[in-house]
């Protein structure tokens, strides 16, 4: 991993986006069989490599941030790339999940998805990855949106192939897709006026010259710039109750894309929730000149609380994890509003924590669908016996959920709620606490389905899920409870990304 | 020399139970207790184990408190005890899971500091929870979500505590803020427990985790709610940790306080009215748990050396005949399939073995002369007696009566005596037999000798001294009155208890007249306001719980819970924006 070529260290911020942008293009024409498969394996997997090789050398250079110029342009003409802690981790997510459910895509796609079509969903699939790393990777803040644009096209296009189990999944995309929309041309809107008001589109530049202005604080401009994207980025990311296309979606959407859309989609939502409010406006403007602390914390508190009951009252495992979703959105999103050095760190870390625990569930869920052809509860019904190691991963998954020790969901939880005690915000600690309550109600109902039930209809035959399957599923299931006990890593990781977000650097 | 929790022994091999199967598996089950007992002996004294948790702190997972050699000896005992009579069980998860449970209490006996005791604490409640499922009922399924509920939620609450005690630790200066040393708040009574100041919520969130765990009224009622759901053998290991290690916890963190002795004698109490009530036979039990864990509170709220002594002794007492007990029901309801004192009764014709043993328990939890409840239950009263605590001391005394009423006598007499129901089961399998004739042994051994019990106890004697005497002459002559007369009331009430026994006494005309006023003016208000928030802690809570869980169906009504259609959604998305403006307009 150490000797790669120079060229290659040298430009890994760019390479992170080019390889699976021209590796998604390329993918189109890989025909039929397995070799679509084969070829976005290869492509996420190196994706991934590169996304380790940049951790480890911005860990080594011990910068605190790398910043790439594309084509050579000066920053604020052309585009800027800068990696910090904070993306550098962000990027290692997305790009390992992207590989991990790549992998497990193969018997998934084949059984969900018409033949002819392969290499059309692999190549959006690849693409819609792309531009959630591009996202994230980069320093500009006109390039967020047109990255937003790619992969939000791409999966809405994602969505709608589940038509083919559900022809439910066309409205699912075509409702994200009018939403999704709506929300973009805010961002959008609120990016332009941003240029408008400081003249540059480089996020630094942005935040020097907004820092810079007398009136920043009372400015209309700025104000509308801020509740535009604070709303458009509140859609991206799901938070309550501007929700209203992620459940349907989760649910029709085939189980792989499921997946890695739990996993890392409203992430980079969250992500750019980060680089926006405390990069570009900076935390005393976004938390303190704004009332952003009020507003966010409420609709964060209302998200945990009335999609858990949502959760709860589901029918469908699929929509229930999808509900879940949204309440764990909630308690990302009251992390970071707390603006406390806990608080943010639990976010980041709860980023992380939740892209596994919820990307195993939905593998898990998926690996069932491809046994059972139904994620129903009554499809799962009695499955404990005949699938053990995927029912043990599901439930496993769920007292994730629920934040139980010795799960990686304990740590958020305990770093949200001393960010919570830290700023003197009992309340939210007893939402967290109810919302972890609501969590084992519904978590619950999938253990209760799983294996207090008899197995009926095709339930009944099912064997245990194969292994292309296990290993994905029990790869992320692993990770949630490894970094529930040894948190070395990501604890360390999201404190440090934590303070140099608090710090106000861009 | 062993330098790791000894608990892990059992929580690790538990791992390895599903695999093994025939012999291997029964040895492993009695081995791997016997194994973590010697394990629990071999720690050395001055041992110091520590492990790097979240970064920059460290959890102290191996130290010895004052009160973990006798607890962790019980719950290794107990484990052995409980596997020997599952072994012939044939359920896959009960028993692993059991493993868990009484592994996780004894690493919680041997914890250094707050955050490894709660995560052992939180490992017990998923154990406890397998095992209440493991009874494979659509009852215990629905116990097992409740009491899930339940110990989540004291969890929770502990966890609150544990954080805003940090805190307020760390705005002190404090370098380890989870030092167990930092926790002990016994010792200020009321002073420690009081609201005037932010950091003083922490103590009460603790205390009330404890306590919920504790089975403590107000928070008592999972107790008997979910243990009589699991199976035979399952119950016998739930009687057995979660309470007692509450007890534990206590004892190291609130030894002393004195709120405790009144929540211990309400637990007595408490205990003895539903007992009383009650016609299942393992929830008797049940509610006698939370009986006899009044009298450990009570002794722990007391604080003295002697009354702490009482409580220790006495949880390990009352482990062993409790268990016994639960083991001598859980072998007729396997024998029977009945669990009704109403449908059982005459069984001693052919179950003595069983009958045998089921007395001996029930002289035991009595406190009878030669058996174990006899000299530990005396010094919890006699340290209320030294510390002229008169009320206290009144209650424990008729709670001991009350105790030998519905534990000591209506139980084996209603299940082995009674009228005849005509059931002739034979007495359970060997391994049933041998589990309960093991415990009984200890029940008579710890009885009359009980130098090596009080030789563990968190305060031992000096060298040269007596503990404590439990066989002196007037002791032994009070609680055999005691007994008597609570004995002879017992069937006086009968009528009372069981109106379709036909057992007739002559009673003379006070009693006659006395008892049946006492009955209808006094003590049938007081059973029917109980058994009302009973019914509504079980009933209208189950029914509150159903509103909130009911599956989604499309109705015509506004419904918070609705999906939302696009239109709306877009009215939602601009009211949305339209606030943020307004709000940050007005800033």
């Amino acid at each position: 991993m150490l000797d790669i070529p120079l060229d290659v260290q040298a430009n890994l911020p760019v390479l992170i986006v080019l390889t699976p942008l021209l590796g998604g293009v390329i993918a189109t024409f890989t025909g039929r069989g397995v070799l679509p498969w084969l070829w976005s394996t290869l492509v996420t997997g190196v994706t991934f490599a590169l996304t380790i090789q940049m951790m480890m050398t911005l860990l080594a250079s011990g910068e605190p941030f790398i910043s790439y110029e594309l084509g050579n342009w000066p920053k604020w003409w052309g585009i800027e790339y800068r990696v910090d802690l904070l993306n550098a981790f962000i990027l290692l997510v997305v790009a390992g999940i992207g590989f991990i459910t790549t992998v497990y895509a193969r018997l998934s796609v084949q059984d969900e998805i018409p033949d002819d079509r392969h290499n059309v969903f692999y190549a959006v699939w690849i693409l819609a990855i792309t531009g959630l790393l591009g996202i994230t990777i980069t320093g500009d803040a006109f390039n967020v949106y047109v990255l937003l644009e790619i992969s939000s096209l791409t999966v809405y296009a994602l969505i709608a192939m589940g038509k083919d189990r559900d022809r439910r999944a066309l409205t699912a995309s075509l409702r994200y897709l009018i939403l999704g929309s709506v929300g973009a041309s805010f961002i959008l809107l609120g990016i332009g006026y941003l240029m408008m008001v400081t003249g540059t589109l480089n996020m630094e530049d942005m935040h020097n010259q907004l820092l810079r202005m007398p009136d920043l604080d009372t400015n209309r401009t700025i104000l509308v710039a801020f509740a535009l994207l604070v709303v458009g980025l509140s859609l991206k990311m799901a938070l309550y109750p501007l929700h209203m296309w992620l459940p349907k979606a989760y649910t029709y959407a085939p189980s792989a894309v499921s997946a890695l859309l739990a996993a890392t989609a409203t992430k980079v939502g969250v992500y750019m929730a980060f680089r926006f409010l405390f990069g570009i406006f900076g935390v005393g403007f976004s938390f303190y000149a704004m009332p952003s602390h009020f507003v966010l914390l409420g609709m964060a508190s209302l998200g945990i609380i009335f999609s858990s009951l949502t959760a709860i009252r589901q029918t469908n495992a699929k929509s229930l994890l999808a509900y879940s979703s949204v309440g764990q959105i909630g308690y990302i999103v009251a992390g970071f509003s707390l603006a406390n050095p806990n608080g943010v760190a639990g976010s980041i870390v709860h980023i992380f924590n939740h892209a596994v625990t919820k990307g195993g569930m939905f593998m898990a869920l998926g690996a069932i669908a491809y046994r059972v052809g139904g994620t129903d509860m009554k499809h799962l019904r009695g499955l404990g016996k005949r699938m053990p190691l995927t029912a043990g991963a599901l439930a496993l998954g769920g007292l994730g959920l629920i934040g139980f020790p010795l799960t990686a969901g304990f740590i958020s939880k305990w770093y949200l709620v001393s960010g919570a005690l830290d700023a003197g915000m009992w309340q939210l600690a007893v939402v967290v606490l109810i919302g972890s309550l609501f969590a084992l109600v519904y978590v619950w109902k999938i253990i209760e389905a799983l294996f207090f039930g008899e197995p009926t209809g095709r339930t009944a035959e099912a064997t245990e899920a194969p292994l292309s399957m296990l290993i994905p599923i029990w790869v992320l299931i692993g990770l949630s409870i490894y970094f529930g006990v040894d948190t070395s890593f990501t604890a360390d990781v999201a404190t440090r990304a934590a303070s140099s977000l608090l710090g106000g650097l861009p | 020399m062993i330098e790791f929790p000894p608990g892990l022994i059992l929580v690790l091999g538990a791992l390895l139970l599903p695999f093994a199967s025939g012999v291997v598996r029964s040895a492993l089950a009695l081995l791997l207790p016997l194994a973590t007992l010697v394990a629990v002996w071999l720690v050395p004294d001055n041992a110091h184990v520590t492990v790097p948790f979240m970064g920059d702190m460290e959890m102290t997972i191996l130290q010895w408190n004052p009160p973990t050699r006798v607890f962790a000896t019980i719950f290794s005992l107990m484990a052995f005890g409980g596997a020997l009579f599952s072994l012939n069980q044939d359920r896959k998860v009960e028993l692993p899971a059991a493993f868990v449970y009484a592994g996780s209490a004894v690493c919680v006996t041997f914890a250094g500091d707050m955050l490894s005791l709660f995560i052992f604490w939180e490992m017990m409640a998923v154990g406890s929870t397998i095992v209440v499922w493991s009874g494979n009922t659509e009852a215990s399924g629905r116990a097992g979500l409740r009491y899930a509920a339940v110990h989540f939620v004291g969890g929770a609450v502990l966890m609150a505590g544990i954080l805003a005690h940090v805190f307020a630790l760390k705005a002190g200066g404090v370098e380890s803020p989870l030092e167990l040393g930092y926790y002990a708040f016994g010792p200020g009574g009321f002073d420690a427990l009081s609201f005037s100041g932010v950091g003083d919520i922490a103590p009460w969130l603790i205390l009330i985790g404890i306590l919920i765990n504790a089975a403590t009224p107000p928070f008592g009622s999972w107790l008997a709610d979910a243990y009589p759901e699991a199976s035979e053998s399952g119950t016998v290991f739930l009687s057995a940790f979660t309470t007692k290690t509450s007890v534990y916890v206590l004892m190291l963190l609130f030894a002393g306080t004195e709120l405790l002795i009144y929540a211990g004698l309400i637990m007595a109490v408490y205990g003895i009215v539903y007992a009383i009530l009650e016609n299942d036979m393992r929830r008797i039990l049940a509610y006698s748990i939370v009986n006899q864990v009044g009298f450990m509170v009570c002794g722990i709220g007391i604080g003295t050396e002697m009354a702490l002594n009482g409580a220790a002794a006495h949880a390990f007492a009352h482990i062993i005949y409790k268990a016994l007990l639960l083991m001598s029901a859980g072998s007729v309801l396997y024998m029977t399939g009945k669990r009704k004192c109403t449908d059982l009764g005459g069984l001693y014709h052919t179950m003595p073995i069983t009958m045998w043993c089921g007395i001996i328990g029930a002289l035991a939890i009595s406190a009878f002369p030669w058996t174990s409840g006899f000299v530990s239950k005396s010094m919890i009263s006699q340290a209320a007696a030294d510390n002229h605590l008169f009320l206290a001391w009144m209650i424990l005394t008729a709670a001991s009566a009350g105790v030998f009423l519905h534990a000591g006598i209506k139980f084996p007499w209603f299940v082995f005596f009674q009228k005849d129901s005509g059931l002739r089961p034979p007495d359970p399998p060997w391994n049933m037999k041998a589990a309960m004739i093991f415990f009984a042994g200890l029940c008579i051994l710890i009885g009359v000798f009980y130098e090596p019990l009080y030789a563990i106890l968190p305060f031992p004697a000096a060298a040269g001294e007596v503990l404590y005497k439990p066989y002196t002459v007037s002791h032994v002559v009070s609680q055999l009155q005691l007994l008597l007369w609570s004995g002879l009331a017992f069937f006086l009430l009968l009528p009372v208890l069981k109106r379709t026994l036909t057992i007739t006494l002559d009673f003379d005309w006070l009693w006659r007249s006395f008892f049946p006023w006492l009955w209808r003016n006094l003590l049938r208000p007081i059973v029917t306001v109980l058994g009302w928030i009973r019914d509504v802690f079980f009933i209208e809570s189950k029914r509150l719980a159903a509103a909130f869980t009911r599956e989604e169906r499309p109705t015509g009504k506004a419904d918070p819970f609705r999906e939302w259609s696009l239109g709306s959604a877009m009215v939602l998305l601009t009211f949305t924006l339209f606030i943020f403006l307004v709000v940050g307009f007005m800033n």
